[in-house]
């Protein structure tokens, strides 16, 4: 079905798509059909004896509705209900609904070169006439197209690696992104822009972040929470700033560039290990947890927020590794919870579960004997806290102490989700256990700080 | 002017009126509608809009104009009427079905055919009046007619639609715009008639009349800025041009003769010209420096310029000497249509033309040096100004471009009317292509439930309504009117029913007398519904007399956020309480024994004035009698 959606947007040498494609069905579809009509056509629908005259829209197939949806010279759509007595008529060929790119703006020679990768996401959407909904279907030319600054900033290749919803990404696609990555990088780029859904852009930041090691320039991650065929989406801001800092950046580590708050003026730039999606529709939904941002971009200017980074060097040889093991399991604690659910990943074969425990990093004791079961099986059991915010420690009650004592490996300030990658990412490299513990505890890309500090001002306020 | 015949010259007047819906919320979020006075913002954001491509594929003539002004937008919000969805930091909620309901309902009072199902679209609107840069809006009825006296008024379409954020103001050079999100997101109710009236004095008969309907759902807002009248004038040899917010009723049939007389007054400058020889082609933009020659000027407004280092630039126009100081409208000259553009395009505070040399300090020396600099003959004009590099090129080039289009007659634009009846340019008029369908919500049908829901709660039809408040209330058919007529006929009967004030007391009041006091100058829209509650439940209750309704409604406009209470105390009205009026009573009655003993109860009338002379109003009459009787 996206096949045809990007056919019907893109291919600019195919006709307007056949009606069956369109949506229609039903009644609507017959009376269309037997007035000879396509979608782009102008008709003229009478119904009870109201005449509407307009261009034929395709129509949302997840509507149950059996209407007409016609596009009125004001601009306005109407759906008009399809029944038995209402007459179609075609009068005329109208224009048909496609996206048309601007010419690409030259490129300067001087400029550093970046390539621009897409995945899919908001920030390479469209609306799709088929659902009527926002979908991702632009191609990262076109996105370069519509932001015409990316010629003042960069040399920018584009790269369309797969068209995914983020949500639809699997740990095989961070393997084939990282090679992608990993491709250009070797031919000398400046650096590379990954455009990505925002919903799993941190999972997939933070895979790269593993995969790619000894980087010689920066990879950066950007996404948008508008869709960019709104004028106030953020997508054309965030990517500038995302070549800007993959293009000219002091550092070379993967990282995620994206509204630093609901204005349109900053863009920061988080650890690709560091950062989580903490809204679901702000601007600035990305937030560093347990960290800080590595860098801020404002006025057309990048500017570093603190001096412990990797450095940036073009004679760094990248090491690529790639593997990540998609038999593990994240498991949230919750109140009451059945321990069956831990039994059933360790009888399913599951190689390591992420479990999210509670505060310090407790579970109730009645999991004890699963997780014990777990283990002794040779599953790799780790923790992180579903406060999401702080540090994971489990010396401190009882709980805590009988957990290691089981096995459980605490990962310290890593929040869940990122615990969830990097056992993914070790039990890609080995199957060795203690290899495996040892990894995990190793601070492979900053994914640990020794310390943790309060991220919000604190403000004295007085007795 | 009067001379002027309509139909002979082809005018041709369509309506737009559009009126804010109360119906407790927002049209996508639950926030109230409601605007905040507090000059300090509780949040501000900062945001730039960039022009997209329509679902068909081209970009709108009006939202590229917007775009090439590269201007940032600085919103301001409240919590208590603002959320994320009026941010643009959420996707909109769904529909708000009460306002659907209601425009259901004035469409049925229209007899117009609603849609189907309903498709909200994204008009796209980039000058940052919408955090979206665009405004939701979507069909709701087509068709349908109404009458105006013996006509009958052909209805085009009934739209529901958000309103849009309110311009607080421009700074850095014109490259910031302020706005104020509180208003965006009210429901807007937008009726468009045919065009199909003839004459500026029918299209405002017909704008009286659809205001009426809309105020007869019981659903619209009441007060000043609520309603906004967009008129679409053209004539034959003219143009369609579009003029937005007309706020005012009663100046729809001037904004409309200054219209005609405005295109009028272009196309006879066009022929002159032609009749000249002059053409499009000699008209070329190129500019002149001529900073150099106001150095030492004594003009304020240029030499501000120059000192700031800022440039003056020049162009000639071959040709337009004499035209440039044409009047087209009241104030309004060919030159002040060059300056509209200048402004809009070069962010400049206006431009000069020798048509009104030597002015503002600017000495016919230096005139003569700039046309000698640009090389005009007497016969051509010269436009200057003053700005930055940037600012004034954007300027003359669009002063350049207007001039050329005199030569089209009159262009197509949209323009917003002052409170004098002028008009100013705006935009270029935007098209179609600017629509896009709100992928945000689905299309959503209009069911035969809905329908019957709302076919069952249509409001009372006018002529029943009118016997009905004349009856109930006691009212004579002119009060009756006047009040059915006003915008306060919910109101009028809420008082009357929770204050238990007399009935002629209070339409008289919210008819005549507020219309007297806002001929007078007093900013009656400035007094909220709540407060001229309270004001008749005081009366109500006796602690207020209703002499004094005028004075404390005036004093209330004056001194806004301040309570009925706050003005008794300040006006000193305070009533005195049955224990003062005895007191009072106690204290004449001795005074005037004799007479009371010579008269015995024939002493009540005398007693009586005299009493009333002492409270001065602040006690009730009726009060006053009662105790006098019992006490002689």
């Amino acid at each position: 079905m996206l096949g045809r959606t990007l056919s019907l947007l893109f291919d600019r040498e195919i006709g307007m798509s056949e009606l069956e494609h369109s949506g229609y069905k039903g009644i609507a579809l017959r009376l269309l059909q037997a007035a000879g009509c396509q979608v782009g056509d102008i008709i003229r629908v009478i119904s009870k004896d109201r005449i509407y005259e307009g261009i034929l829209i395709p129509r949302a197939e997840l509507c149950d509705a059996a209407s007409i949806i016609v596009k009125m010279k004001s601009g306005y759509n109407v759906g008009v209900t399809a029944f038995e007595g209402v007459v179609v008529e075609k009068i005329g060929v109208g224009v048909k609904p496609m996206f048309t790119s601007p010419l690409l703006p030259k490129q300067n020679s001087v400029l550093p070169r970046v390539v621009i990768m897409s995945t899919g996401g908001t920030i390479v959407s469209r609306v799709d006439y088929r659902t009527s909904a926002v979908r991702s279907v632009m191609s990262a030319n076109d996105l370069y197209s519509v932001v015409p600054e990316l010629s003042e900033i960069a040399r920018v290749d584009t790269e369309m690696v797969f068209s995914m919803y983020s949500e639809n990404i699997a740990p095989k696609n961070w393997t084939e992104l990282a090679c992608k990555v990993a491709e250009c990088i070797k031919q000398g780029v400046d650096g590379v822009v990954v455009a990505h859904g925002t919903d799993t852009m941190g999972y997939t930041s933070a895979a790269l972040s593993f995969a790619l090691q000894n980087l010689p320039v920066p990879v950066i991650f950007v996404g948008a929470q508008r869709s960019s065929d709104r004028p106030s989406s953020d997508a054309a801001i965030n990517l500038i700033g995302a070549v800007k800092v993959a293009g000219e950046a002091p550092f070379a580590e993967v990282g995620l560039a994206m509204h630093e708050t609901v204005s349109d003026s900053v863009i920061v730039v988080h650890r690709g290990v560091k950062v989580r999606k903490c809204h679901t529709s702000r601007r600035d939904t990305f937030k560093s947890v347990n960290g800080f941002p590595i860098a801020k971009v404002l006025d057309q200017k990048v500017i570093m927020e603190s001096g412990d980074y990797q450095r940036r060097d073009a004679s760094k040889q990248l090491v690529l590794k790639a593997d990540f093991c998609e038999k593990v399991a994240l498991v949230k604690f919750y109140p009451g919870m059945d321990p069956a659910v831990i039994d059933f990943y360790v009888n399913q074969g599951f190689k390591g579960i992420l479990l999210e425990g509670s505060g310090l990093g407790h579970v109730s004791s009645v999991c004890f004997d699963a997780i014990r079961n777990a283990t002794a099986k040779g599953v790799v059991v780790a923790l992180a806290s579903q406060c999401i915010w702080g540090r994971v420690n489990m010396n401190i009650y009882d709980t805590g102490r009988d957990l290691l004592s089981l096995g459980v490996v605490a990962l310290d300030d890593m929040f869940p989700e990122t615990g969830l990658v990097k056992l993914m990412w070790v039990l890609g490299q080995t199957g060795d256990p203690e290899e495996v513990k040892q990894l995990l505890k190793s601070n492979i890309a900053g994914e640990f700080m020794l310390c943790t500090f309060p991220q919000e001002k604190i403000v004295y306020e007085g007795m | 002017m009067s001379t002027v015949d309509y139909g002979k010259i082809g005018l041709k007047i369509g309506l737009e009126i559009h009126q804010q819906l109360n119906v407790g919320s927002k049209l996508f979020c639950s926030c109230p509608p409601e605007l905040v006075k507090d000059e300090v913002p509780e949040m501000t954001f900062l945001r730039r809009l960039r022009p997209t491509q329509s679902e068909l594929g081209k970009v709108d003539p009006s939202v590229f104009f917007e775009s090439q002004k590269g201007v940032k937008i600085l919103y301001e919000a409240h919590r208590k009427c603002a959320c994320l969805v009026d941010m643009d930091e959420e996707p909109p909620h769904s529909l708000n079905r009460e306002a659907l309901k209601v425009v259901l309902t004035a469409a049925f009072m229209m007899n117009m055919q609603p849609v189907d199902e309903v498709h909200v679209m994204r008009k796209t609107i980039i000058d940052g009046s919408s955090t979206t840069g665009f405004q939701r809006t979507s069909i709701i009825a087509l068709g349908g007619w109404i009458k105006v006296g013996e006509k009958v008024i052909s209805m085009q379409a009934v739209t529901l639609e958000e309103d849009a954020a309110r311009k607080i103001g421009v700074e850095g050079d014109g490259k910031i715009v302020r706005y104020r999100v509180d208003r965006l997101g009210i429901p807007l109710i937008e009726v468009a008639t045919a065009p199909v009236m003839y004459s500026p004095l029918e299209a405002q008969h017909v704008a009286l009349a659809i205001g009426k309907i809309l105020r007869d759902t019981g659903k619209v807002m009441r007060g000043l800025g609520v309603i906004r009248q967009d008129l679409n004038v053209s004539i034959t040899k003219g143009t369609l041009v579009e003029i937005k917010g007309v706020q005012e009723l009663e100046l729809i049939s001037t904004v409309i003769e200054y219209e005609v007389q405005r295109q009028l007054g272009l196309l006879k400058v066009k022929d002159e010209l032609g009749s000249r020889g002059i053409t499009r082609e000699v008209l070329k933009p190129v500019f002149v420096d001529v900073t150099d020659i106001f150095r030492e000027s004594k003009a304020k407004v240029i030499r501000k310029a120059v000192d700031k280092n800022q440039k003056v630039l020049a162009v000639k126009l071959v040709g337009f000497a004499g035209f440039l100081g044409r009047e087209l409208m009241p104030n309004f000259r060919v030159g002040s249509e060059f300056s509209d553009r200048a402004k809009f395009w070069g962010r400049v505070g206006g431009i000069f033309h020798t048509d009104e040399m030597p002015n503002y300090g600017i000495t016919a020396e230096e005139v003569a040096a700039v046309c000698k600099a640009v090389g005009a003959s007497i016969e051509d004009g010269v436009v200057f100004v003053a700005d930055t590099a940037e600012n004034t090129f954007d300027a003359l080039k669009a002063v350049v471009d207007r001039a050329q289009e005199i030569f089209d007659g009159v262009p197509a634009e949209t323009r917003t009317a002052k409170e004098d009846g002028t008009t100013r340019y705006m935009r270029p008029r935007p098209g179609a292509s600017r629509m896009y369908p709100e992928t945000d919500i689905p299309a959503q049908a209009i069911t035969e439930e809905l329908l019957q829901e709302v076919l069952a709660n249509m409001p009372e039809p006018a002529e029943k309504k009118l016997a009905r408040i004349m009856e109930q209330y006691l009212l004579n058919e002119k009060l009756a009117k006047q009040i059915l007529d006003s915008e306060w006929v919910k109101m009028f009967e809420e008082i009357v029913k929770e204050t238990g004030v007399a009935a002629s007391t209070v339409a008289a009041f919210l008819t005549e007398t507020i219309k007297a006091l806002k001929r007078d100058g007093i900013a009656v829209e400035n007094v909220n519904e709540n407060q001229v509650k309270a004001l008749f439940a005081t009366i109500g209750s006796g602690a207020l007399a209703k002499e004094a309704l005028a004075v404390v409604f005036s004093w209330l406009a004056k001194n806004e956020d301040k309570t009925v209470q706050d003005a008794i105390e300040a006006l000193g009205l305070k009533m005195f309480t049955e224990a003062d009026v005895e007191l009072i009573i106690d204290h004449v009655i001795a005074a005037n024994k004799p007479a009371i003993e010579k008269n015995g109860k024939g002493a009540l009338g005398m007693l009586m004035g005299l009493v009333m002379k002492e409270v001065r109003g602040k006690a009730n009459p009726e009060l006053v009698n009662r105790i006098l009787k019992q006490k002689i």
